[in-house]
């Protein structure tokens, strides 16, 4: 089969304006109409993708795909920990996809083969598309430290996607005697929502400064520093003096193996127990992106920045946190910026149009406690091959600032989320 | 590198061509890709849900002014300042006239 590059088909494209002007009479030989695009995954990357397709061109056929008929969104879950919300401030449907015209088919997803562009179901059902946005998050490297094998989810729990494992988090500190020791261990880079450990132990301590004053948090980070770090120590001694040792690579922070029923980590010098434990595994793309072949050793998948269709296989987009994106951050937000640029360039492509060129923002803001909030703000563009972070825009809020401003990011925070959760979810 | 399937692809472009229009300025994001993404903040069409201010249907030129000081530090903000500063006028101009439209 012959094939050309992108740039040589721009070229052909520009080439062929005139031959085109021709065509004006006949505006209805090329259109999406009846174009078939499944997404695979109802996050905050493919509840994006498939709303957004169904906006820019009605006449594509999409259908989501998604087992839960409620979503529950891992951003704001550190707040249930914290006591700020119940676990019902998560939930979300897909009732306004499906005023759209999404078809919602709940069910798992468990291969995607791109040569004969077919979605295969746990049921046994096919589904064929043209193009398929494959949206499925992260999965755990279960087994990569020793002992942490996903038997350990009833005892330590991960928490790394909200539903029942941070209904039981919040159990266990709710059980915890005052006194006793909060453990977590956040994993190694790349992991999904880089600041999402510092939120976490920040909501803990709330709790526990409310509830159970004595308590502790000891963090064993494998890492030698952790996304807003200045920030969050700057708040913690705050909010919550004495209250946090952090323990990073370089001061034995690298935990070499769980023992749940001791609940105790051990690490290359020694071991540390807690009273209630939270090992976050280290990660990898979600499983449906591996039993469809769209990742790399890396464990994540490499995709084209202009499209976000995999560089593996044609007609398949990798979005969210399963993609390679860097140097954008696995966040909610950025799956959903990242869902726009795909479901563009995909109703574009369907047309038999060559995909505009991307730009991007992530905006993250973390609680350090109900009334201080901190951000961090990138704005991404494209050199022609990646994304690429725009100089001297983006940062983080500054340090030292006034409680004010940080009361302010509290509210923007709350207000993010709402916002956010209304654009994907309505 | 991705690649596309010649015979498939090029009779559909040249048929395209004729749907879309002049091509956009060749490096610059359409106007809809550079406005969606403020929707995450400040809410479908514009139209907030929390404690963001909406930016859905004022006029175009009371947008792009705001934006501008933000990016100059001409206008105080917790976050905007910085994220005003990846875009530039044209691009201002563009997300300014596209958030104008978006009113009911």
């Amino acid at each position: 089969m012959s094939t050309i590059s992108r740039r040589t088909f721009n070229r052909l494209v520009a080439a062929s304006g005139a031959v085109a002007a021709a065509s004006l009479a006949a505006p209805g030989i090329v259109r999406a109409a009846g174009s078939r695009v499944v997404v695979i995954g109802g996050g905050f990357g493919g509840a994006t993708a498939a709303r957004y397709l169904k906006k820019f061109d009605p006449s594509i056929n999409v259908t989501l795909v998604e087992p839960s008929t409620t979503y529950l969104t891992c951003p704001f879950s550190n707040t249930i920990l914290g006591g700020l919300h119940p676990m019902s401030f998560l939930q979300q449907n897909f009732n306004s996809h499906k005023a759209l015209g999404v078809t919602m088919i709940h069910d798992l997803a468990v291969k995607v083969d791109a040569a004969k562009k077919q979605v295969t179901l746990a049921s046994g059902k096919t589904l064929a598309f043209d193009r398929c946005v494959v949206s499925p998050g992260i999965d755990f490297k279960w087994g990569a430290v020793k002992g942490a094998d996903q038997a350990i989810i009833e005892k330590i729990p991960h928490a790394w996607k909200a539903g029942p494992q941070t209904s039981l988090l919040r159990k266990q500190l709710e059980a915890m005697k005052d006194g006793g020791t909060f453990l977590i261990s956040p994993p190694p880079n790349p992991f999904r929502c880089p600041p999402g450990p510092g939120e976490r132990i920040s909501m803990v301590a709330h709790y526990l400064k409310q509830h159970k004053p004595k308590s502790k948090i000891v963090v064993l980070d494998p890492k030698k520093s952790f996304s807003k770090q200045g920030l969050f120590l700057e708040g913690w001694k705050k909010l919550y003096p004495g209250m946090i040792e952090y323990r990073n690579i370089d001061k034995d922070g690298t935990v070499r193996e769980v023992l749940a029923d001791k609940k105790t980590l051990i690490t290359d010098f020694g071991e540390v127990k807690g009273d209630v434990i939270n090992f976050i595994p280290p990660q990898k793309a979600g499983a449906i992106a591996h039993q469809a072949g769209l990742a790399d050793a890396s464990g994540w998948c490499p995709v084209d920045h202009r499209t976000f269709e995999s560089t593996i296989h044609e007609s398949v987009h990798v979005i969210g946190d399963a993609s390679i994106a860097s140097p954008m951050p696995k966040s909610g937000f950025s799956a959903s910026t990242q869902a726009k640029v795909c479901a563009a360039a995909i109703a574009e492509m369907l047309r038999g149009n060559a995909p505009g060129t991307p730009k991007f923002v992530n905006t993250c803001y973390s609680l350090v406690g109900p009334d201080y909030g901190i951000s961090v703000a990138a704005v991404y563009g494209f050199d022609g091959q990646k994304i690429v972070s725009i100089k001297g825009a983006g940062g983080l809020s500054p340090s030292g600032s006034a409680d004010d401003f940080h009361q302010r990011e509290a509210l923007y925070a709350d207000g993010w989320y709402r916002s956010i959760t209304k654009d994907i979810w309505g | 590198m991705n690649r596309f399937k010649l015979l498939i692809i090029l009779p559909a472009a040249l048929g395209a061509a004729a749907l879309s229009g002049p091509p956009a300025a060749a490096d610059m994001a359409s106007s809809a890709v550079l406005a969606h993404t403020c929707f995450s903040c400040h809410g479908p069409g514009g139209r907030s849900a929390g404690a963001m201010p909406s930016i859905d249907g004022k006029p175009a030129k009371l947008i792009e002014l705001n934006l501008k000081d933000f990016r100059d530090g001409k206008r105080e903000s917790t976050v905007m300042q910085r994220i005003a500063k990846g875009f530039t006028d044209v691009e201002i101009k563009a997300i300014s006239e596209y958030l104008a439209k978006t009113a009911k």
